[in-house]
This record gives structure tokens, sequence and C-alpha cells, in this order.
């Protein structure tokens, strides 16, 4: 990984929500990089901090400090450096729930095709890469199917083509295998796997499920707003 | 792809009912200003289908329509003489109420001279009246068929329908009738035989029924209006109206109240249509709110999420108001009173509800804007 330069950089991130008594600091001053093929788990308690810094990389909440690498390009250095942070997101993160979030009113083909027609694509050209897609996860045959319809994992494979609809270089996963059996959960972290490789993505996945730890290239466990090492070591000192 | 359209189809039951009762709320605004444009048409039909140019009338009053006029019969016959006059009738006007059938009938007689100004515009069915006495021409409103006799006055004498109407109607909503002014004089001005009896014993002089409420004028065109309606208002016993001041004495006072009372009662609906669409925009909104999270979280705009919401505020004003107008049009001959939907008032109220829906849009734009994509993250709703 050495010779790449990495997709997500984190340099002394923090996040605190409220001042004074009340302040809470969700995160102290992270550190993490995240290279192209790679799947990242964010692991570590309820509190810990790994949706906070999942919501700081997608750039949904604001840091209080620290700096943020995308995709090469700067996005905060205290301060955000966009303007157009849907944009964005729409451009360089793929985004996966812990539930599939489909819009109930699009079936799977236009659930995927919203994403590229927001981001320019002509409606024609927008649906065959959504058939395209749904394909490759092996859920074309539901492209027709409204949300409703779909069974858990299908769901999820749709949230999953749409996420990777405008191939961004960072996909960003919030417990994607909590609402699935485990089974399922392992076909859907394999699948992630071999996109990360085929799209040359850099993937980083929340989760608890300690059974799918064998999936994930590097495990970033977060306690109490800090990476898990440095965590201990200052119980330890204190 | 638009999001509107997709949303509305998955919720198409949803939509249709909403946009029903939206459509009978739209329609009752639609009605009312049907209402509002009968009733001025009403009140100037009758001034209109005289076809007048001056209106004379008893000194001092706003007659034959704003106040009683009671003037000489052989006024016409004056009036004819000026110079400028063309052609000069007599007229009068009175309302009055007979049983027929066993059912009240009210009817507001005009009593007119065949042949000169004041009689009926457009006959429907039947003919003119051709005898002296005892025929008449009514509205088809008053229920009356062609042949049917009808009782009227003190006298007992039974009435003809020799012709038919349609669309000609009081401001009050009464049927309108023609009979010869004899006829007409007879019911106004004479007494029922034991008045004129008991009057005769008194050694009172007969009263005599030679009278008429206003002489119609039509000038010639190449004489000036202000010139003959000033040479005629030489006799102190007269007054002269020309046919615009007739008008605006029936739109502007006599109708004035009701017209108030519409003015208001439309005012007032159309806030509760406004407070009621914005409900509904901004339920629907909130129906949305994870989708508009999703939406936000993935990249979408504003302008995706605002558009979302207008396009569904419109299409709901549009349906609405067109199914609100297509229920009036269907239900439109069995409504109790004339509604007049000229064009411009109808397209006045298109306008009126396209702002409202817009302006009733904004409560859910608000809605959808403050709506944090991290809403997504959380647990599924």
């Amino acid at each position: 990984m050495a010779d790449k330069t990495p997709v997500v950089r984190v340099e002394h991130l923090s996040k605190h929500f409220g001042e004074g008594s009340a302040r809470v600091d969700a995160l102290r001053d992270v550190d993490m990089e995240v290279y192209p093929g790679q799947v990242v788990g964010l692991m570590g308690p309820s509190g810990s901090g790994k949706t906070t810094l999942l919501n700081c990389i997608a750039c949904i909440l604001e840091p209080s400090s620290g700096r943020l690498t995308l995709d090469g390009e700067v996005v905060y250095d205290e301060r955000w450096l966009r303007t157009d942070l849907r944009r964005l997101r729409l451009d360089k993160v793929g985004f996966i729930f812990q539930y599939p979030n489909l819009l109930p009113f699009l079936d799977g083909t236009d659930n995927v095709a919203v994403v590229l027609n927001l981001a320019g694509y002509g409606s024609a050209a927008a649906r065959a890469r959504a058939v395209d897609l749904l394909n490759y996860l092996d859920v074309g045959h539901r492209k027709h199917a409204m949300p409703a319809q779909l069974s858990g994992g299908e769901a999820q494979r749709v949230a999953i083509a749409r996420a990777l609809a405008n191939k961004p270089r960072i996909i960003l996963a919030d417990e994607p295998t909590a609402p699935l059996d485990s089974a399922r959960a392992r076909i859907v972290m394999d699948l992630l796997r071999r996109i990360a490789v085929e799209h040359d993505a850099a993937i980083i996945v929340v989760t608890h499920d300690e059974m799918i730890l064998d999936r994930f290239d590097h495990i970033f466990r977060l306690r109490d707003g800090r990476p898990e090492s440095e965590a201990a070591e200052k119980l330890v000192a204190s | 792809m638009n999001l509107a359209y997709r949303d509305i189809k998955h919720n198409l039951l949803r939509f249709v009912l909403t946009n029903f009762g939206l459509s009978l709320l739209l329609g009752i605004v639609i009605v009312i200003t049907g209402v509002y444009g009968g009733l001025i048409d009403d009140a100037l039909r009758q001034a209109r289908a005289a076809s007048a140019d001056l209106w004379v009338v008893e000194a001092g009053t706003n007659g034959p329509f704003a106040e009683s006029s009671r003037i000489p019969g052989d006024t016409r016959e004056l009036v004819s003489r000026v110079y400028g006059v063309e052609r000069a009738g007599s007229v009068t006007y009175q309302s009055v109420q007979t049983e027929l059938n066993g059912k009240p009938l009210r009817l507001f007689l005009i009593g007119f001279e065949p042949g000169r100004p004041g009689g009926p515009r457009q006959l429907t069915a039947g003919r003119q009246i051709l005898r002296d006495h005892y025929e008449m021409i009514v509205d088809r409103s008053a229920g009356l068929e062609f042949g049917q006799q009808v009782p009227l006055g003190t006298h007992g004498h039974k009435f003809t329908v020799v012709g038919l109407m349609s669309k000609e109607v009081t401001a009050s909503g009464d049927p309108v009738g023609y009979i010869t002014l004899r006829d007409a004089q007879g019911l106004q001005f004479e007494l029922a035989p034991p008045a004129a009896r008991r009057e005769s014993a008194r050694g009172g002089a007969p009263e005599t029924s030679n009278q008429i409420n206003a002489v119609i004028a039509k000038v010639s065109p190449y004489v000036p209006l202000k010139e003959v309606a000033a040479a005629l208002s030489r006799w102190k016993h007269l007054t002269t109206l020309t046919q615009d001041q007739q008008e605006t004495l029936l739109s502007k006072f006599v109708i004035e109240k009701a017209r108030n009372q519409q003015r208001l009662i439309m005012v007032l609906l159309i806030i509760v249509s406004a407070v009621i669409i914005a409900l509904i925009v901004y339920t629907l909104t909130m129906d949305k709110v994870r989708s508009i999270a999703t939406l936000k979280f993935v990249g979408a705009p504003d302008r995706t999420i605002i558009g979302l919401i207008v396009q569904q505020a419109l299409s709901m004003g549009i349906f609405g108001y067109f199914a609100g107008l297509a229920l009036v049009l269907l239900f439109q001959p069995y409504f109790p009173r004339r509604l007049v939907l000229d064009p411009t008032s109808v397209a006045i109220v298109f306008v009126i509800t396209i702002v409202i829906c817009l302006a009733a849009s904004s409560l859910g734009i608000r809605l959808a804007l403050k709506v944090d994509p991290a809403e997504a993250l959380s647990a599924a709703g």
C-alpha cells in the first residue's frame, strides 16, 4: 500500500458537541488512512465515536478541528474548504446505510438510476447502468420490484448498487450487515471485498459484528473517541 | 426522472382521495364565483334586455329598479317627440306571486308595448305576444310549459304561456315574465273589485291605471346622448338616466350588500383552501422526511427537493381545480341559482389556486430544507 495514495486521510480530527460543562468529546485527535482496494472495519463499543467519524468522512457532520482529505482533495482543514458538500458526496462517496433506505416510490432500477440522474446522466443511460449494476450484484431479476416487495438481502443489494452507481472512490457502510443473518452478512461482506478490488475503491465499514472480522484488511478500533491503542495507553497512564 | 410523478403514482389512491376533497373545496370557490357573476349578470340583465339608451323615470327617483317610479302613461308620447329620440316604449316592472297546482309561483313581470323597445330579448320556444291581453312569455326556470295557463292578479285572469325564454331571471333568482303593458297596468294599478266598489261608495274619483314605471328611449346615433338627456330633463316631473347610470345604480348600490357578502365568503373560502392545501403539502412532506434525508445524503441538491414538493403541490392544485370545475359544470343545471362562469373569473380562480399552492408549498419546503441528511442514518422508520 505504501506506493499508493490514501483515498481517505484523516489527520488529527476532533469533534466535540456542546461547550463548557456540557462538552462531549466524540472524537479526539484521530488519524486514519484508507487506501484504494482496502476494506477497513471501524469498530468499537456504543458511544466510541465510530458513527461520528463516519459522518465526518461522509461530510454530513462538520469536525471541530483537524484535516480531512478525500480522493486527494483536502475538503476540511479547520473549516470546510468546499461549499457544495452534497456534490462532493455525489461525486466521491457511496453510502450503504444500516437499513437499505430505498426510496419507497421508485422501483429497484430507479432507486439506483436516481443517483446517476442527479449526477447528470440521461434517463436511458442511467437506467442502463442501473440494470448493469443490479445484474452485477445478482439482483437484476428484481429490477422492477418496489422496495416493499424486496427481501432484506435484495434491498441491501439494491442499496449497494446505488452506492456504486457513480463509481465512487470511497464507500462508507454503516452496519450494513446488522439486519442480516450471518450467512447473508458474509455474502454482503464478500461482495464489498469484490467491489473494493474491482472498483479500486476504499471501503470503510462500521460494524459490531465480530463474525465478519476476517473480511477486513484492517480494523480500526475506537474507544472514547480515540484509537483503541491510544485509549489503552491513556488508561494505563492514568 | 420526475420524483413528484413517481411519488404520486406510488400513492395514487391517497392522491386521488386527497384531491377529490380538494376539488370539492375548489368547486365551492368556483360556485361562489359563478353565483357572484350570476348576481351581477341577473341584476343587469333586465336593464340590458331593454337595450335602452335613456331611461325616463319619475322626478327625483332612481327608478325603475332601484326605486319605485310612477309616471303618466302618456309620457312615452312626450319623449318620442324630443329631437334625437328614434324610438320609445313604456314599461312597467312588478313582482307577483301566484299559486299554481298548490305551489307558490313567483314572477317578475315586465309590461311592455309589443313592437316598441322594452320587450323580451330572445325566445327559445313559442312566439311573441300577438294579442292585446292575457298572453305571456316567461323564463323556463319558472317551470311553466308552453300553452300552460297561469292565474295572475286580483281579477282572476288567466295568462297563457305563448313563448319561453332562458336565463332571464332577476338578481333574487325570480323568473322574468313579459306581458302587454295594458295587462301589466291592470295588474299593478287597478284595485281589486271589492276595493273598487268601496272606493266608489265613498264617492272617490276612480283611480286611473294609465300609469307606467319608466319610458325607454332609443337615441339616434347621430345625436349626442347628453343633448337628448338634457332636453328630457327640462320636464320637471321626470328624471333621465343613461344606460350607464342605470347599470351603475344596479351593480354598485342595489346588489352591493349581496355582492360584499359573496366577496367575503369567497375570501374566507380562499383562506380555508390555502390552509388546507398547506396542511396537505406539509403532511405529504412529513411522510417523506426519510426519503428527503436519503436524497440529500446521496447528493440531491435543494432544487431537486424543492421541485419534488412544488410539483406535487401544483399537481394537486391543478388536478383539484379542474376536477372542481368539472363537478361545477356537471351540476350547474341543478343549482338553484344561475351561475355565470365567465372565462376571466374562472381564469382568476385558477391563478389564485396556483398562487395558493405555491405559497402553501413554502411550509413543506421549509420543513424539507431543514431535514438533516443524517436522519437517513437513524433506525428504519
